[in-house]
């Protein structure tokens, strides 16, 4: 580059920073946007299955049956509704104001009397919602087993299972959806602020004005990548400071780890909206490219609240390509386990690889002609 | 290599072939023209004739599929981004970041173009004083106006002086007023030997030019000084007097006549151009259905008159439209009526105390700079807006209190191609059957009856934005009166047309005006205000003057100017305007 490019390259920055400044979209998708996606899945959204709604038909008064369904009126995990026969509760199950209806028929206390006899219980759940279905299948087995024990004559098992959730001991959803949503902020911020301000250049004609100066293809992307770039780095330390002092979640690795993970998946995210607005010249399209081809994959494909390994593989192949994958998870490495360099870099060196691809496209879509 | 009697070559291009997309036709076809220092060169023509697209190829944002183009000793093709150093360029829409203020502007343009910082304050005070911007440089270039944006924007094309000056458009939406003044300052470049080209739909912006390129639908077909084009029709330009409250219906008359080649209304008077006579010259006796107090004068051709020569001259089509109707009957009580309309906007008053009232069968006009008011104050006679006071009545009706009625008895057709661009023509005008309600055997009479008249059928079942602008121009006008409105408005209808086709729109309007339908029609275009009844002047909120075009010119009239043409009137008078103002 000449000594002019960088006195063009220079201006071009100081011209993006005061628009930037001036712009009030950008404060609202830069700062606004991450507050309120940071709220919302800090406080709104959890997966975590406590007080699920259940109905107990306690069709058997006998003191065995008595004890079990006290049981499950003392577990935490459920709030229940109770009743004497299951005929009254399988209009809630199937109003869908309880998940699941747990029902001690009447033979219970007898089966349990009878020498060898196994007693049974029935569970009923609504398996139009499966993960609540399976979770709460899972929690009765537990309450169930604690229940056993506790019997007078009762064996001890074999083996029994010590379970430890490690890095988010109290597998509190927040702890792994507020990284995430950081990764939803810097695809919001690199890909469809970055999409929209270029395509309104165009929109408005200032693009041909600028390509008829002797400035070059490479000075005007570099005159939009870098403040861009700033202003993620910016909006990933607002966001950190937001995890951790107001949501509590726990920042185990180091904040250098942490920016160069962002820096690094800022590259593709950057990339993308750049060769989106290159294509789509007007800000309605280019938003909505945005949004399908950055955001909603981001959201839905990457990890951020499914999980790749449950997807098909025709979809794995997909969140395969996605930056926001390699970056959620080496996100959720840094705030919940620490810097681990090794699988860290591997995710690095894979974000940079993936921005090396988008931004080269974006250069060779970006040409000195309308 | 610059001598007086051959001005220095800036530009030449040969045998320019451009194309978007493989089907359709080329935007420009096998052009061949050169650009000259020290000259304007007017790129002329309507829209879509491919002014854009050379512009644009001259200043090396596209390129060609075929011919060559050489701009100031280079071959454009292989070192566009030395030429771009060279040049000075001003888009359409002027370029500028809204955002940033003037001096912001000028900074990020004056640093693009490699202006030496030593030298930024002397050009900066120049430019300033040139433009008189001096006193705006913190002013944000979204809250300048349209007058101010286009000095700003050719400051921006200035800042490292160029050889070669390219403006794209530079007049459109920006109102006479302000359009002299960029021409002075333009013209005060071109003695420092710049070569400035100056693309235009308006042809009289272009007989002002030195040298014109008149493009049509991507040919050339004239280069040259624009009198050259004039002198073509040379002593067969004839006024015809006398013909007052008549001339719509003489003009439809004498039109037919195989010996006219062009006819227009101006003012109270026809415009006629005759074909060339074997016998040559003389001035001809006056058409007979022009009766008999009518007389012909001579006048000096124009560049449009040249232009229709080379076209062939107007189409001959009477108006179908209008014999499709039955005259409305004559009434005492005026259909469109302005009561006092007054339009504010926080404190800021858009239109104040308007006051006119159009009678049966008028065309009346509303002429006034950008931002004046006259949109307002024809939103508020349409009902797209509420006034702040007084009152809007269409057709007898309040707009206020009776909308719907007074909304079903007028048409509007707005200024740029309004309808829907991905239906078929057909599907337009059965929409709009449909929204005007008109249902069943009424709705499917009344499309065919619009496709007949408007000569639709080959194109009715082609998609409304492919088709070429004539047959829009149409389409649009078949929707605003099919439900054979009594008042119909107009927003600035045929600026941008060719003037073909903004004959053939006339004619309808004229026919309609025959059978008793009441015109409103707001534009700038000193054309179309030419073919009004009566106009009024709207100038910073208030009407600053109102009469026949004929009242308008007389009335700036003066010794060194006893011929005034509507645009000086319109000029005049707003000076005038201004020069009361400041005295108060």
């Amino acid at each position: 580059m000449s000594a002019g490019g960088g006195r063009r390259l220079i201006a071009l920055m100081r011209k993006e920073s005061a628009q930037m400044l001036r712009d009030p979209s950008t404060f609202l998708i830069a700062l606004a946007l991450p507050l309120v996606l940071l709220f919302l899945f800090g406080y709104g959204v959890s997966l975590d299955a406590t007080s699920v709604r259940i109905g107990l038909a306690q069709e058997s008064t006998a003191p065995p049956a008595a004890s079990l369904a006290a049981s499950f009126l003392a577990s935490p995990f459920f709030r229940v509704t109770t009743g004497h026969d299951r005929r009254e509760l399988e209009p809630e199950l199937v109003g869908g104001r309880i998940k699941a209806l747990i029902v001690i028929p009447d033979v219970f206390a007898e089966r349990i009397a009878r020498p060898g006899g196994i007693p049974e219980i029935q569970l009923i759940t609504d398996g139009a919602e499966p993960n609540t279905a399976s979770l709460v299948r899972n929690y009765v087995q537990g309450v169930l087993a604690n229940w056993q024990r506790q019997q007078p004559g009762a064996v001890a098992p074999a083996i029994t299972v010590e379970t430890r959730f490690w890095f988010n001991p109290e597998l509190k959803s927040r702890n792994f959806l507020v990284p995430g949503t950081i990764a939803i902020v810097m695809t919001l911020i690199g890909t469809l602020l970055t999409a929209l301000v270029i395509a309104r250049e165009w929109e408005r004609g200032t693009m041909e004005a600028l390509l008829a100066t002797p400035v070059s293809a490479f000075e005007i992307l570099a005159g939009k990548l870098i403040p861009y770039f700033l202003l993620g780095l910016a909006s990933m330390a607002v966001a950190t400071a937001l995890a951790v002092w107001l949501f509590g979640v726990p920042l185990r690795g180091s904040f250098f780890a942490l920016t160069v993970l962002t820096a690094a998946f800022l590259c593709p995210a950057l990339g993308q909206g750049l060769l989106i607005s290159a294509v789509a010249k007007n800000q309605f399209v280019a938003s909505q490219i945005a949004l399908l081809a950055g955001f909603m994959p981001a959201f839905l494909l990457s990890g951020f609240i499914f999980e790749i390994d449950s997807m098909p593989p025709a979809i794995r192949a997909i969140s395969a390509v996605l930056p926001a994958r390699y970056f959620i998870a080496s996100l959720q490495s840094v705030f919940l386990a620490g810097d681990l360099w090794g699988p860290m870099l591997q995710d690095i060196g894979i974000l940079l690889l993936l921005g090396a691809v988008f931004l080269g496209l974006a250069m060779r879509a970006t040409r000195k002609r309308l | 290599m610059t001598n007086a009697a051959s001005p220095e070559v800036l530009a030449r291009v040969t045998g320019l072939v451009k194309r978007f997309g493989k089907t359709a036709p080329p935007a420009l076809d096998r052009v061949s023209a050169s650009i000259f220092g020290g000259k304007i060169t007017g790129l002329v023509g309507p829209d879509g004739a491919g002014k854009t697209t050379l512009m644009r190829l001259l200043a090396g944002l596209l390129l060609p599929e075929e011919g060559a183009i050489e701009v100031l000793g280079h071959d454009l093709k292989r070192s566009p981004t030395a030429v771009q150093a060279l040049i000075g360029y001003m888009p359409q829409r002027f370029g500028l970041y809204e955002d940033l203020t003037v001096a912001e502007n000028l900074d990020l343009y004056a640093e693009l173009r490699g202006l030496p910082r030593a030298r930024r304050a002397e050009v900066y005070a120049e430019l300033l004083h040139f433009t008189d911007l001096g006193r705006f440089t913190t002013r944000l270039a979204g809250q300048l106006s349209g007058g101010m944006k286009q000095k700003l924007g050719l400051a921006c094309a200035l800042l490292q002086t160029p050889r070669l000056l390219l403006l794209d458009e530079p007049s459109v939406g920006v109102d006479p007023v302000s359009r002299r003044e960029l021409w002075r300052m333009v013209q005060a470049l071109t003695g420092q030997g710049i070569g400035v080209v100056w693309s235009t739909a308006y042809l009289d912006e272009a007989e002002k030019c030195d040298e014109v390129h008149l493009l049509n639908e991507g040919k050339l077909l004239f280069s040259g000084k624009p009198a050259e084009l004039a002198e073509r029709v040379a002593g067969r330009v004839f006024l015809l007097d006398g013909v007052g409250g008549r001339r719509r219906s003489t003009l439809a008359q004498i039109l037919a006549a195989p010996e006219l080649l062009d006819g227009v209304v101006q003012g109270s008077a026809l415009r006629l151009v005759y074909r060339a006579s074997q016998d040559g010259g003389g001035t001809p006796t006056p058409p007979p259905a022009a009766g008999p107090s009518a007389r012909l004068r001579p006048v000096a051709p124009r560049l449009e008159d040249g232009f229709i020569d080379l076209l062939g001259g107007a189409l001959r089509t009477g108006s179908a439209l209008a014999d499709s109707l039955h005259p409305l009957p004559a009434q005492s009580h005026p259909v469109i009526e302005a009561i006092g309309l007054t339009k504010r906007f926080g404190d800021f008053t858009a239109a104040e105390d308007m006051r006119f009232s159009i009678p049966r069968g008028e065309i009346f006009g509303l002429l006034g700079p950008n931002g004046a008011g006259k949109s307002t104050t024809f939103k508020m006679l349409c009902g797209l807006l509420k006034p702040s006071a007084g009152e809007g009545r269409v057709a007898g009706f309040d707009l206020l209190h009776a909308g719907p009625q007074a909304r079903g008895r007028l048409g509007y057709m707005a200024q740029k191609f309004s309808l829907y661009g991905d239906l078929s023509a057909r599907q337009n005008l059965e929409f709009f059957a449909g929204v005007y309600g008109l249902g069943g055997g009424e709705r499917r009479a009344r499309v065919e009856e619009m496709i007949a008249i408007f000569d639709l059928a080959a194109v009715a079942d082609q998609t409304a934005k492919l088709l070429p602008l004539g047959f829009k121009q149409r389409l649009a006008l078949a929707c605003a009166v099919m439900h054979r409105p009594e008042a119909l408005f107009l927003d600035e209808p045929t600026s941008g047309v060719d003037p073909l086709t903004r004959r053939e729109f006339w004619g309808h309007i004229n026919g309609l005006v025959e059978m008793g339908v009441t015109i409103l029609v707001t534009t700038h275009f000193m054309d179309e205000a030419e073919y009004c009844d009566r106009i009024a002047l709207i100038y910073r909120g208030r009407r600053i003057a109102m009469g026949s075009p004929e009242e308008l010119k007389r009335r700036v009239a003066a010794a060194e100017r006893p011929d005034p043409t509507l645009e000086d009137a319109f000029i005049g008078l707003i000076e005038a305007s201004d020069a009361e103002r400041g005295a108060a």
